[in-house]
């Protein structure tokens, strides 16, 4: 168990930088998860702590100790790897004990912490299996009872779910946070995935482009972005962001397309009346009125999306309106597309942009 | 498994004659012309043909010159197949460390394939020629008393040298394609548990390369009985005294050079039984033991 501390992390490939200088402080026993898209260089910055991808500047230290130049087996971490990178010519037993046989323990020691991660993880009937022989969920467990023996400092988790099908993805989502949370090991878990990252995180990592946009609880997130991408990344489906004008008055923002939605802060003083800025609404933070109400506008609807005990509302604010917009209804209603409904936004969920950096005001 | 069927019944067969044709008229005629042969004695001057019977095969087992044979051609095979396997893997492992020109090292590296055996063996004889040699001299100025023309141990080590350096590319580039069938996420799991780069050879890709390597084995004891003639032939023509002729050379030797060919029909059907025995063994106790992906 330890802390594990990343100071302006960088990393090029020849001239290209791919990581801008990172930055993390995970406490001891803390579930950090870092989510991006792919290619925004997340999976890198967790080779990078593993020791298998040299970095190019900045400090990284595992336990107060600085590990730049150290080998991967001398800093005391375990990794799960997305491809579960099981040894196929091994039994799982071979597979979990692998690590404790190259630290030289003796053989009835191992066969008892082996023993002991496999009923963790319910593995018992399979340790004289190969890996061949399991199932997906199965492998990944091997893979987590082979992280899970060695009791390192830290876990190192590269995206282990995105292997397995929706349903064993949620069990074993479950299990990983019961298990992170019985063992207390320190753990940075790597996902593309917003709903695992969501779940998961006591502490979230939103990168992009190399860049750690936003580090904070999954809900301080979700209720503050630091910018457009984050609140277009967080969030299922994804914040509807448009283009708006602060009213003259200064207490409210004017959509391209007509209506006028009240703001409930003071604002800044440098977001006086007639700003262009960009405003953030989440689909789930409008309100179905009857036509005519204060406060509603108008949405001609031109697709639904049905999931059940909700619909998604795919629509214009006019039927020219470049921009669509989503809006989360109850599954029930009978909406068709062509015909507009009337909402009203959640005035204490409103988010704005600065047009030109993406940054929240 | 989805098989295609031809619902004509003549097709097939005439599809794979070809194929049929070349094995029945280059393997199995020659092979029963040889059991035939085997069973005859022929006089001197080829006027008169005799059926003896198993007489052949007594005459060869009870001959210390093919005992003989028998135990240069155990030395010669095991060692031309370790060695140019060893090295082969060796390289290949070196190879796919390189960062920068790994296509440039591997193209080189198969070069010597090209080669055909007899030049191979060229090569080494006047590289190794104890009067001109341009690798003798350094050898002798080291104190070596360099002379495979001589010596049976030197003379075996050259052709065993010359045959393995020969087969170094074939074995190179499978075990190059082995290696890159190699999961990489395996190793660096390996190295997170601890192993070092040593370790993670021997315990999890040279295991991962046992399907690699059995087929090796099985090319190489091929190639190390039979394809070496070339090479032989060339550099030492079985001598000096008959410190390297192998079985198939001296198959060569009394068939067409003593024109012994009752007798030399009978060592080609004894070396048929030996490399169909030697296959089966090693498909059915190698094999076992090697684990495929």
């Amino acid at each position: 168990m330890a802390t594990l501390s990343l100071k302006d992390v960088r990393k090029s490939y020849g001239k290209t930088e791919v990581i801008h200088g990172v930055s993390i402080d995970v406490e001891d026993g803390e579930f950090v998860v870092i989510v991006g898209p792919s290619g925004c260089g997340k999976s890198t910055l967790l080779r990078m702590v593993a020791g298998l991808e040299a970095i190019s500047s900045g400090v990284i230290e595992i336990g107060g100790t600085v590990v730049n130049d150290l080998e991967p087996r001398a800093r005391d971490i375990a990794m799960v790897f997305q491809n579960y990178a099981l040894y196929p010519h091994m039994t799982v037993a071979d597979n979990m004990g692998y690590g404790l046989k190259i630290a030289g323990l003796p053989k009835a020691e191992r066969a008892e912490k082996v023993r002991r991660a496999a009923e963790m993880l319910d593995l018992l009937p399979y340790l004289d299996r190969k890996p061949r022989a399991l199932s997906g969920g199965q492998r990944q467990r091997v893979a987590m009872g082979r992280a899970l023996v060695r009791d390192p400092a830290a876990f190192l988790f590269d995206e282990p779910l995105s292997n397995l099908d929706a349903k064993l993805r949620v069990q074993m989502r479950l299990q990983i946070k019961e298990l992170q949370r019985t063992v207390g090991i320190t753990s940075l878990y790597v996902t593309h995935d917003q709903v695992e990252a969501m779940t998961l995180a006591d502490r979230l990592i939103v990168m992009n482009a190399g860049v750690a946009e936003q580090i904070d609880t999954p809900m301080a997130i979700y209720d503050r972005p630091a910018n457009t991408f984050v609140a277009g990344f967080i969030g299922s489906p994804a914040m509807n962001i448009l283009p708006a004008r602060i009213n003259a008055a200064g207490n409210g923002v004017i959509l391209d397309g007509g209506p006028e939605i009240g703001l409930p802060d003071r604002l800044p003083a440098s977001v006086g009346p007639g700003k262009t800025v960009l405003l953030g609404i989440r689909p789930e933070h409008f309100t179905l009125s009857r036509d005519g109400m204060a406060g509603s506008f108008p949405v001609v609807v031109h697709a639904v999306e049905t999931l059940g005990a909700d619909a998604y509302a795919h629509g214009r604010l006019t039927a020219v309106a470049p921009d669509s917009l989503v809006v989360r209804v109850p599954g029930h209603l009978d909406l068709h597309p062509g015909r507009p409904i009337h909402v009203v936004p959640n005035r204490d969920m409103l988010h704005l942009f600065e047009p030109e950096t993406g940054k929240r005001l | 498994m989805n098989r295609a069927t031809f619902p004509h019944r003549v097709l097939p067969w005439l599809l794979i004659a070809p194929q049929l044709l070349i094995s029945l008229v280059f393997f199995y005629w020659p092979a029963v012309q040889a059991l035939w042969q085997s069973t005859l004695r022929e006089d001197a001057f080829g006027l008169k043909t005799t059926f003896v019977g198993l007489a052949n095969f007594r005459k060869v087992l009870a001959d210390p010159a093919y005992l003989n044979a028998i135990q240069v051609t155990v030395v010669f095979s095991i060692l031309t197949a370790f060695f140019s396997m060893a090295v082969a893997l060796f390289l290949a492992v070196q190879a796919e460390k390189v960062v920068r020109g790994k296509g440039f090292y591997r193209t080189v590296l198969i070069w010597p394939y090209a080669v055909a055996p007899a030049i191979a063996g060229m090569l080494w004889l006047f590289m190794f020629n104890p009067s001109f040699g341009s690798l003798a001299w350094p050898l002798k100025q080291m104190g070596i008393d360099w002379d495979p023309l001589l010596n049976g141990k030197q003379a075996m080590g050259l052709v065993i040298a010359a045959a393995s350096w020969k087969q170094i590319s074939y074995n190179f580039l499978f075990f190059v394609a082995g290696l890159q069938a190699i999961p990489k996420s395996l190793i660096e799991a390996a190295a997170i548990d601890g192993a070092g780069s040593r370790r993670r050879f021997w315990t999890i890709v040279f295991p991962l390369l046992a399907p690699t390597s059995f087929f090796l084995l099985v090319v190489n004891g091929v190639y190390a009985l039979f394809d070496t003639f070339g090479i032989i032939h060339a550099v030492t023509g079985g001598g000096p005294g008959k410190a390297t002729e192998t079985l198939v050379y001296k198959v060569y030797n009394d068939g067409f050079v003593n024109l012994q060919l009752g007798s030399s029909a009978a060592q080609s059907v004894i070396l048929m039984a030996i490399v169909i025995g030697l296959t089966a063994f090693q498909f059915r106790f190698i094999e076992r033991r090697v684990h495929y992906g």
